[in-house]
């Protein structure tokens, strides 16, 4: 089974090819450009050196979110339309669970992936492998503050598992009183055990990852049609979350 | 010549839209999802909710436009797609699905301005339409007074300097009670009201007799009710909408027919969501009886925006080889006549 796996999450534009159990193209970007103008010319280019013809590929693995509103739809309708021409499934992969698999299997840790939502609160979860090599949830993905997500931290790592942490949100700032710091910085503070920061090349939303979590995935038999696919927010827009709240307003 | 089938989509506000059209003039389908409902909760459309909406209903809306054409991908030539002038987040949808689907079906993508989709729907509902002729496009984002000079090759000779006809019919309508979208309820209403009732004043823009502007009008309405309101007033609702509704169609036309008396235009066509106007369109179709010019105004239904128009648009850049490159954006302001 050949698998195009689409990340635009974040700021990382990511694409990669898995066939059967190969790698055989993985690609990231982190540059200025918009993912509008990096995704398809990535794949396009991914396809090429690899002599990849858009027909051979079985289905199409996206990273659905959480993550930017804009990018994460750039992603999603590339993969919809790539796999409406030929009739294709699509995988609707976990951007957070996909960042998990960036850490190899047989880590003893608690796996968070931190994405940064601003204002001082991150899209997270927490993972963990267990004994066949599969990552399994033990936090549900949500959107959490800083604190909300150490003391959850803190009560999942009571047996003395250290906690190692990836993603941009480590990176975000966080001004108080006029005092910037990193939220790396912030949660070594607040994390009661250990707490380890994952290397650069472990640290951004990569689609070979994707690429990996969608072929599990796809033996469950977790293949939808591209009609309904859509990203998953985990946020509700402004003017929906102003209206629930009584103020009808516009974003 | 051989046929040229190009399906097109459309999702640069709040409907998301593919269609099938034949050699820019023939419609083998046309796909409409419109998302009013929702946007009507909030008195306008929210952007962000347009995006949201977009990509849950993209992949359907094509799926059908393609089965209503009788077609499969095979008998498809080229892609068509709005890149701008739009929202920005409902834009980047149809973008990425449109490029997505040429590049795995090995088609050129053919990027249209949305307002040269709008002057197309001519094309469309007249047969016979060629360039040269004078465009008025109106709707709730654009006021454009435009020379078609040839298929393709548009110069704007008259725009708005505020508010968009369409924006000021929706603010007049949301102040007098009457909700969203106010176009069609100001339309409805004012048959049933004296145009003469008030007089409003129609706004000339220093040194560009060309341009437009309709927030004078649209403030004048408001201090008039305002006025109403402190001196304990009824409102005739008909009359005030039906004499707003007169003083914009009063500036629409003069300007367009203005235009084809200087440059000589021997047509003269109208669009965009505002040229569903029942008094724009008999004011219009009157003004050219008199100056002996003929009118063209597509039927209704292609009036707002849909996916047909966009074909018919593409068509011709098609045929003048306009094509876009992978790394295509959507331009939220894009210039009609730019690239």
């Amino acid at each position: 089974m050949k698998i195009l796996a689409i990340e635009s999450a974040a700021t990382a534009a990511s694409v990669a090819i898995l066939d059967g159990d190969t790698c055989i193209a993985d690609m990231t970007i982190q540059f200025k450009k918009t993912h509008s103008q990096t995704i398809l010319p990535m794949i396009d280019q991914i396809c090429k050196i690899t002599e990849t013809e858009p027909e051979s590929i079985d289905a199409v693995a996206v990273s659905v979110g959480p993550g930017s509103f804009t990018g994460l739809r750039i992603g999603v309708a590339t993969g919809k339309g790539i796999a409406l021409a030929y009739d294709r499934p699509m995988i609707e992969v976990s951007t957070l669970l996909a960042m998990a698999a960036n850490i190899p299997a047989g880590s003893e840790c608690l796996i968070c992936p931190v994405m940064d939502a601003r204002r001082a609160h991150v899209y997270t979860g927490v993972y963990e492998y267990d004994d066949e090599g599969d990552l399994q949830e033990v936090l549900p993905e949500s959107l959490l503050s800083y604190e909300e997500l150490a003391d959850s931290l803190n009560s999942l790592a009571e047996e003395g598992k250290p906690v190692i942490m990836l993603g941009d949100g480590l990176s975000a700032l966080e001004s108080k009183a006029g005092d910037a710091r990193r939220m790396k910085d912030i949660m070594q503070e607040l994390v009661a055990g250990e707490l380890i920061l994952a290397p650069e090349n472990m640290n951004y939303q990569r689609a070979a990852s994707v690429a990996v979590v969608a072929a599990k995935m796809a033996k469950e038999g977790k293949l939808v049609s591209s009609d309904e696919v859509k990203p998953d927010y985990l946020r509700p827009s402004q003017a929906e979350r102003m209206r629930k709240s009584g103020v009808v307003g516009e974003e | 010549m051989k046929d040229i089938n190009i399906l097109a989509i459309e999702s640069s506000c709040d409907e998301t839209a593919a269609a099938v059209v034949r050699n820019g003039r023939e419609v083998l389908s046309n796909v409409i999802n419109t998302q009013i409902d929702i946007h009507t909760l909030y008195g306008g459309v929210v952007p962000e909710i347009a995006s949201r909406k977009h990509i849950e209903n993209i992949n359907p809306v094509i799926r059908k436009a393609l089965k209503d054409a009788n077609m499969t991908w095979d008998d498809i030539d080229a892609i068509g797609i709005t890149y701008g002038p739009g929202l920005v987040g409902a834009l980047l949808v149809g973008v990425a699905e449109a490029k997505a689907l040429a590049w795995a079906l090995k088609k050129p993508l053919v990027p249209v301005h949305h307002i040269e989709g709008h002057i197309s729907a001519n094309y469309i509902a007249d047969k016979t339409l060629e360039p040269p002729f004078a465009a008025l496009v109106v709707s709730g984002g654009h006021t454009h007074l435009v020379e078609v000079k040839d298929y393709g090759s548009y110069e704007i000779i008259g725009r708005t300097r505020d508010d968009a006809a369409g924006e000021a019919f929706d603010k007049v309508a949301r102040a007098v009670g009457l909700g969203y979208p106010g176009g069609p309820k100001i339309d409805k209403l004012s048959k049933e009201g004296n145009p003469d009732a008030i007089t409003f004043p129609v706004a000339h823009v220093n040194g560009s007799a060309y341009d437009f502007s309709f927030s004078g009008i649209k403030s004048a309405v408001l201090n008039y009710l305002n006025g109403a309101q402190m001196k304990n007033e009824e409102v005739n609702k008909a009359d005030l909408v039906a004499s707003f509704q007169k003083a914009v169609v009063s500036a629409l036309v003069d300007h367009s027919m203005m235009l084809v008396k200087e440059k000589g235009y021997k047509k003269l066509a109208i669009a965009g969501g505002v040229s569903a106007n029942s008094a724009l369109r008999a004011a219009c179709e009157e003004a050219c009886k008199e100056a002996g010019v003929e009118f063209f105004c597509p039927p209704l239904g292609l009036c707002t925006d849909n996916a047909a128009m966009i074909g018919a648009a593409a068509y011709y850049e098609y045929v003048n080889g306009t094509r876009g490159a992978w790394d295509l954006n959507a331009i939220p302001n894009l210039k009609l006549g730019e690239r």
